[in-house]
């Protein structure tokens, strides 16, 4: 267990360097001059010259490398080349943002894709089994913007029209200053996100769910005697679930680094949205913050959805 | 009134390539206390049988009746029949890996069988469960209540479901090939175990078989199944000494046996039939060294032989041929021979040649 663990966070600390490494590097394969878009075109070139010192753009490669990491292991993630902001700042008023919106998302996804998945495995070739196949199959094959501007034009857009304003256009309200308003704000968004996503999970939990109830251990618990319910929920979805676990955490890791869609057509100003604009901007430090923000999420997922598989099976060992 | 009645049984699933006509016509009777053999091959409708006694074959087209105390389990709610299943009639699986619940405890699964009838909280419920597990002889029961399946042995797992089928003091249990999974000294324990609880218990047992020779200390009577009908009935001596059908004396020609060190098994020939697709006449004439054109034409049904009360064979050969002594043997040949117009030989013949031999003839 400790093996294990030790193993694994050391291992998830190389994957975290290489990326750290390679996104920094990344920047100076692509052409840019970043003292120049700070400065502005009139800039002189003595003024460039100073820009580009302050920022120690004029040291070698390694050299620079090795001071952002100094500053990486001691907490500081650098200056935004943009607005001058620190980058912290900006990754702590992003993240409530996409936290909430992906955590917000993956209850609903959970919830309604495992449950679709297992009425339709409980009543296979049903009607209420094909529903659940079309639902999937709709919202595996539709991207993920179509959703959300179909949702902006139906229920915002029509409905506001219409006289309904129910639904906010877009915007973030704090979950702290007010909750019904950030709720009320992101529903369209959850809705959105989740939409995409339950589809994989009505497939999952109901293939899960089929070849579980051909089990043996399934018909024992119905030669027990024991209510139909409690034989599909506590014996049959109970294995069934596993996998879905390790599927959820995976998925919910990879949305906290930034639902770049979704935030976008929103008006969020998640981490997505941050990454996405820094990138155009060539905000070098708030780009590799990002990414690696993003690859700490999934990196504690990953070890994390182990760790929940040995708690959810016993016959699991880790080591 | 027996305890178990079961009359003119059918069975059958509905899927892609036809009917499978699982059982067709299956009736037999079972008393208090007593033990009832079904043997058959893998097909014979054996255990689709006393599935269908414990309302496990969903999805199936269900005919007949099983009177269980009088009651027609066949037309019971399903909150009636709930009732039944686990308490009065329980059920020992094969597998004993794959019938446990892989993620819960052995306690937790016995205690919920308890829980699922009666109103005792899990205190009590444990307690029992700890008893019963020392009752099938798991040692430190009170520790390895908490232990999970995978950390069992085969035996072990076998002897907690064993524990699980009797916490309810079951009137009836049907134990489906419970021990094929298991070493052969470990099966000579849970036959052993199984003879002993009935004894203190009172209970009746159907013990489902693809092998003879695990009824042969056990059963009082023995019905073998061909293609999801009874081929023959008998008590234990009957079967074993004076056997009628040719499928059950092949049966018994394919045991391997100690005393008979040396001497060639005879395995039967061909394959169990299609049960979508069923020979004509007797299901079992492709594959019968005796069959007769009448076989081919007509279904046998169960008539009693000339010899005790209760046993009955569904085969055309004069009822006065019994066991399986060389004398015997040929009386059955010059029967089949005389019933004969065209040569045939077992084991290669279809349903489909029978018809064109019918056709020739």
């Amino acid at each position: 267990m400790l093996r294990f663990l030790v193993r694994r966070v050391l291992s998830g600390v190389l994957v975290l360097w290489l990326i750290s490494l390679f996104t920094f590097g990344l920047f100076y394969v692509a052409p840019s001059n970043v003292p120049r878009m700070i400065c502005g075109r009139l800039c002189t070139q003595s003024q460039v010259e100073l820009i580009t010192k302050q920022l120690g753009l004029n040291q070698p490669l390694p050299v620079q490398y090795w001071h952002f990491l100094d500053r990486l292991l001691h907490g500081d993630l650098g200056y935004s080349y943009y607005n001058s902001q620190p980058v912290s700042t900006l990754i702590g008023n992003a993240l409530p943002i996409t936290a909430s919106l992906a955590i917000g998302a993956a209850v609903l996804w959970l919830v309604g894709g495992v449950a679709i998945g297992v009425v339709s495995a409980v009543r296979p070739r049903s009607l209420l089994d094909r529903a659940g196949t079309i639902f999937a199959l709709i919202g595996l094959s539709m991207p993920s913007f179509l959703i959300g501007i179909l949702l902006l034009y139906f229920l915002f857009f029509k409905l506001t029209t219409a006289g309904l304003a129910w639904f906010p256009p877009s915007g973030y309200v704090g979950i702290t200053s007010d909750p019904l308003e950030w709720a009320h704000h992101l529903l369209l968004p959850w809705f959105a996100l989740a939409f995409i996503t339950a589809a994989t999970y009505v497939r999952l939990t109901r293939n899960q769910m089929l070849e579980v109830l051909g089990e043996d251990y399934i018909r024992t618990a119905r030669s027990k005697g024991v209510a139909r319910s409690r034989v599909t929920i506590r014996h049959a979805l109970r294995a069934a679930l596993t996998p879905v676990v390790t599927q959820f955490g995976i998925d919910l890791a990879g949305l906290l680094g930034g639902a770049i869609v979704t935030e976008r057509l929103f008006g969020l100003p998640g981490l997505g949205e941050l990454a996405v604009s820094s990138v155009t901007r060539q905000d070098q430090p708030v780009v590799i913050a990002t990414v690696l923000l993003a690859a700490v999420f999934i990196v504690v997922a990953n070890i994390v959805v182990d760790l929940l598989y040995a708690v959810l099976d016993p016959r699991v060992r880790l080591g | 009134m027996s305890l178990l009645e079961v009359s003119d049984l059918h069975v059958s699933f509905r899927t892609t390539d036809g009917d499978v006509q699982a059982v067709r016509g299956v009736s037999f009777e079972l008393d208090a206390g007593r033990t009832l053999g079904i043997v058959g091959e893998s097909g014979s409708g054996k255990s689709v049988c006393t599935q269908t006694l414990l309302g496990l074959t969903t999805g199936a087209r269900v005919r007949g009746t099983a009177r269980f105390e009088g009651e027609d389990l066949l037309s019971v709610s399903e909150d009636e029949f709930r009732a039944v299943r686990g308490a009065k009639i329980a059920a020992i699986f094969q597998d004993p890996l794959s019938s446990l619940h892989p993620l819960y405890k052995v306690g937790w699964q016995i205690v919920e069988m308890i829980r699922a009838h009666e109103p005792v909280n899990r205190a009590v419920a444990r307690r029992r469960a700890v008893d019963l597990l020392g009752l099938v002889g798991i040692p430190h029961p009170a520790q390895r209540i908490d232990d999970y399946p995978h950390q069992f042995s085969g035996g072990m797992r076998q002897r907690a479901l064993i524990a699980m089928a009797l916490a309810l003091d079951p009137k009836l249990v049907i134990a489906d090939e419970p021990t094929t999974a298991l070493d052969a000294t470990v099966q000579a324990q849970i036959l052993d175990l199984l003879l002993r609880l009935q004894q203190e218990n009172g209970m009746a047992l159907i013990m489902i078989t693809h092998d003879l020779g695990v009824i042969a200390g056990l059963a009082d009577e023995v019905m073998v199944m061909y293609a999801g009908r009874a081929a023959e009935r008998a008590d234990r001596r009957g079967l074993y000494y004076r056997a009628h059908h040719p499928y059950t004396n092949g049966l018994l020609e394919s045991i391997p046996s100690s005393g008979a060190a040396g001497a060639r098994l005879r395995p039967i020939p061909g394959q169990p039939p299609s049960l979508i697709r069923l020979p004509s006449g007797c299901a079992f004439h492709p594959r019968c060294e005796f069959a007769m054109d009448r076989c081919t034409r007509e279904q046998p049904e169960l008539v009693p032989v000339e010899d005790g009360v209760r046993h009955a064979s569904a085969c055309w050969l004069p009822g006065r041929l019994l066991g399986t002594t060389e004398e015997m043997k040929r009386a059955r040949q010059d029967a089949g021979a005389a019933g004969r117009t065209v040569e045939r030989v077992p084991g290669q013949s279809t349903g489909q040649d029978a018809a064109v031999e019918e056709g020739a003839a």
